[in-house]
């Protein structure tokens, strides 16, 4: 690592005004960074507030269409990775791209092999590599297979490699994710020998225990945008989840009618297996009565997708289910469909359209077997067009018509057909996860109406969302989801956004993980 | 706009979108005969560059089609194929590759033939119970290809492939060992030959027979199933994206058994013709090899869709008939199986490119109604 002079003043990344749209969606807009040479720059926010949106601008793996990208105090367009590489940027990825069967040293240089006449000079890569890891200092056998690393060197082997190619400004996108505490205060160490070098560290995360412990500077994000900058010194915890969350909660929206007293879905010590044995969802239990709207908020990837998709039984798990008191434990997906439990997925492209299907088989998907849509073992298509008719004109899908393929609607109404196709069976159960993601805000309204009509009507509701307005607006009660376990069960009409915060990232906990 | 995301180009010629069926399906025609024009060429160049005349070529090959004959003889060639082509789009329509519609089409004609010949029943139910035990018998041999997907998750291409190689070998032990009848003398050994009652009937003496009626009214109930049907929809929804469709409550192990066994089942009647209506058993060098791939190819080239299997399966069967007269005109006869690779090669890539571009066509057109019609 070349050391070179630590110069604090001078801003070795700065963003102004930075927008991004997708079609329908706005992930960017008016972002302004500015990260100082030689420290430690925390991003925090939750999912979807535009983090990885701005990390892509800045690595060149997107363009902007707003805004401009200045590095070392020039600007710069990337079109591609490459050109912020040779700009001396790097980015270690949450998920590594490693070669598994290929040595540490192999993996640093592939890709930019020093090379004379098309041989590999690896003892000239093996010392630089080397000097790289004295720098950090850390210890590093480059002669074994990536296979035999665990975790936590295997990240180390990442931030190699991209010092290796030449960065001084490294981007770690949620590098604790996938760490134990051991192996997060190694990174910590090594991080902060990076910057006593001269390199600059940009760090994203949303666990904010870690972000005050090791960043020099912090950058809030909330709804595509950058909310506020500080430093760890003159915030804490509560206050940067409040940052996190916004100052206001939405007010919960009144109901008139009364929640039942039957259950309609009872699960009990619920338990789903995850990856490297530690359960995704831990022990949770809870009832939904007729006509309740259960919330489930949280930080994406804290078992809310296991819960939901065990809860269909498309994954196993242990513990007991139990749909208007008939006990669905052990029956298929399709068995629950029946016993009344719909589902609005939480990826409608993968897990729930078929894209290249016309509208009208979409809407059957799941239904081919009620007897209104079929005439014995054959599908009565001009019931069913009807049917995907009704589904358009309720929901406001916006299409020439029901035979368009699913793939040439926008986004949000692709999005009514899935969220109509669930309401549309009447079900005893509605699992909705983000029913409303990505739809504009009238179609938006839409909806929540046709949920508020569905559960005035004795539909019980586990919504899953990170849009705080749908989940106060809607939620009787809010079950806060951290790490696999319900943490937390609040009232919308009384939490406040600190409290919220605090849950969803986990500082009510005590000693953080 | 999103583009498809459920699979590479091969999965997108499989499943085609089905924007609107009548503009789809006159894209397609259309399309497919750009496609032939454009092979036709290539292989007039190709001709031509070793050095025989194209034209004479091709006009002995309009002249010998033109005799009623030889359209006869193309109905013949083709029913063979459209079985096989038949029974391999029933798996592509869910994304299942089954290679193995070679071993599981011979399996089922030996079987058959020795089953056949070892009753005796009235012909109206002789032929018809051959017809099952050969469906049987080729659904029994893909089930353990199913089976192996299924439990122990073996790709069914590795092992489609590899149970080619063991049936070979299985039904020549069998053969050899317990099924062979020497009665008939000579080299062309075969098993016990088939009664009267057991012979399928000829449409046109010695031309044409009657399993071509076969073969069309099985593609007519594979368009119902698969169209038309709810477990044709499970099946071709758990193609366009198995994920969606196993949210939805689809068993997706259920509907790999089901298929595979279908399409095995539907195998099992490619060498049916051959033995029920011209060998009259089975017979290494009688039964006809290499339809098992043939249709493959032919339902690429037929895009999976009934319709388009039967033509496609017209069309090979045609220039295979006329490979005779090809040679007699000092063409090699290999330049028909060239064309008929290149034909198929042209056909997808071109149908590739339209299906990009007609799909891009709808995602606009879908825009501009809306946004004529106000609704924005």
């Amino acid at each position: 690592m070349e050391t070179q002079q630590r110069r604090d003043a001078a801003m070795a990344v700065r963003l102004s005004g930075i927008g991004k749209r997708f079609p329908g969606v706005i992930a960017n807009h008016d972002v302004n960074l500015n990260v100082r040479a030689g420290t430690i720059h925390a991003i925090v926010g939750e999912n979807g507030a535009g983090k990885s949106t701005l990390m892509k601008t800045l690595y060149g793996m997107q363009q902007p269409d707003a805004g401009t990208i200045e590095i070392d105090g020039t600007e710069r367009h990337f079109k591609s990775p490459s050109e912020a590489i040779e700009a001396g940027i790097g980015m270690v990825h949450q998920h590594f791209m490693l070669a598994d069967n290929l040595t540490v040293l192999e993996n640093i240089i592939l890709g930019g092999e020093p090379a004379r006449r098309g041989v590999i000079n690896v003892s000239e890569a093996r010392r630089r590599i080397q000097e790289i890891v004295a720098a950090l200092g850390a210890e590093i056998d480059v002669d074994v297979p990536v296979s035999e690393l665990g975790v936590g060197e295997r990240q180390r082997v990442e931030i190699v490699k991209v010092l290796y190619r030449g960065a001084r400004i490294l981007i770690l996108d949620e590098p604790t994710a996938v760490l134990v505490p051991e192996e997060v205060d190694e990174l910590f160490s090594t991080l902060r020998r990076l910057v006593d070098d001269g390199a600059t560290v940009i760090f994203i995360s949303h666990k904010l225990d870690e972000v005050i412990q090791v960043s020099d500077d912090i950058t809030v994000m909330r709804q595509g945008t950058t909310v506020a900058e500080t430093t760890p010194g003159s915030v804490d915890r509560s206050g940067l989840a409040e940052l996190m969350v916004g100052s206001e909660l939405p007010s919960p929206a009144g109901r008139t009618t009364a929640i039942g007293e039957q259950v309609r879905l009872r699960v009990t010590d619920l338990v789903v297996p995850g990856a490297e044995g530690r359960p995704a969802v831990e022990h949770a239990s809870f009832d939904i009565h007729a006509g309740e709207i259960l919330g489930v908020a949280g930080v994406e990837g804290n078992g809310q997708f296991e819960l939901c998709t065990a809860l269909l039984g498309l994954r196993t798990s242990s513990g007991q289910i139990e749909v208007d008191g008939r006990d669905v434990t052990r029956s298929g997906t399709r068995a629950r469909h029946e016993a009344g439990l719909a589902y609005i997925p939480f990826d409608r492209h993968r897990e729930g359209l078929m894209l290249n299907a016309p509208l009208w088989e979409n809407a059957l998907l799941g239904r081919e077997n009620d007897p209104a849509l079929a005439t014995g073992p054959l599908i009565n298509i001009q019931a069913a067009r009807t049917s995907t008719v009704g589904i358009i004109e309720r929901f406001g899908v916006l299409t020439p018509d029901e035979t368009t393929p699913a793939f040439a609607l926008s986004g949000g109404n692709q999005q009514k057909l899935v969220v109509g196709r669930a309401m549309i069976t009447e079900p005893a159960v509605l699992v909705a996860a983000h029913p409303t993601r990505g739809i504009d805000v009238g179609a938006q309204a839409a909806v929540w109406d046709e949920i508020r009509r569905a559960r005035d009507a004795g539909m019980a509701v586990l919504l899953v969302s990170a849009d705080l307005e749908e989940l106060i607006g809607l939620s009787d009660r809010i079950a806060v989801m951290f790490d696999g376990r319900v943490t937390a069960m609040l009232d919308p009409d009384t939490t406040t956004p600190a409290e919220l915060g605090g849950h969803m990232t986990g500082s009510h906990l005590g000693a953080p993980r | 706009m999103s583009a498809d995301k459920s699979g590479g180009p091969l999965a997108r010629i499989l499943t085609p979108s089905r924007a609107s069926a009548l503009r789809t399906s006159g894209t397609t025609v259309a399309s497919s005969l750009g496609a032939i024009a454009i092979a036709l060429t290539i292989c007039a160049i190709l001709l031509a560059v070793t050095g025989k005349n194209p034209i004479d070529a091709y006009s002995t090959i309009i002249e010998t089609g033109a005799s009623g004959n030889k359209l006869l003889e193309m109905m013949r060639r083709a029913t063979p194929l459209i079985f096989s082509a038949t029974a391999v789009a029933i798996g592509f329509k869910m994304n299942i590759f089954n290679i193995g519609v070679e071993g599981q089409y011979l399996f089922a004609a030996l079987i058959a033939a020795e089953a056949g010949s070892h009753l005796a029943l009235p012909g109206v139910i002789h032929i018809p119970v051959i017809l099952a035990v050969a469906m049987i018998a080729g659904a029994a041999w893909a089930s353990i290809a199913a089976l192996l997907k299924v439990f122990k998750n073996v790709h069914e291409v590795i092992s489609t492939i590899m149970l080619n190689y063991i049936a070979l070998s299985v039904i020549q032990w069998l053969f050899e060992n317990f099924f062979r009848d020497d009665s008939g003398g000579g080299l062309n050994v075969k098993t016990t030959l088939l009664p009267e009652s057991a012979h399928m009937p000829d449409l046109v003496d010695g031309r044409l027979n009657a399993m071509f009626i076969v073969a069309l009214v099985t593609v007519a109930i594979f368009w119902v199933v698969v169209y038309r049907s709810r477990f044709g929809f499970r099946l071709r929804a758990s193609g366009f994206n198995a994920t969606a469709a196993a949210t939805a409550g689809i068993d997706a192990r259920r509907m790999t058994i089901i298929a595979l066994l279908l399409s095995g089942a539907v195998a099992g009647l490619v060498a049916m013709q051959s033995v029920t209506g011209e060998a009259f058993a089975y017979g290494p060098n009688a039964t006809p090899i290499q339809f098992g791939f043939a249709g493959i190819t032919v339902a690429l080239l037929g895009r999976n869709h009934p319709v388009g299997i039967v033509v496609a399966a017209l069309l090979f069967g045609f220039l295979d008939s006329t490979s005779a007269e090809l040679q007699l005109a000092a063409v090699p006869n290999s330049i028909v199986k060239v064309m008929q690779a290149i034909i198929v090669l042209t056909v997808v890539i071109v149908n590739e490119a339209t299906i990009r571009r007609m799909n891009i066509r709808t995602a606009e057109r879908a825009r501009n109604e809306l946004a004529a019609g106000g609704a924005a």
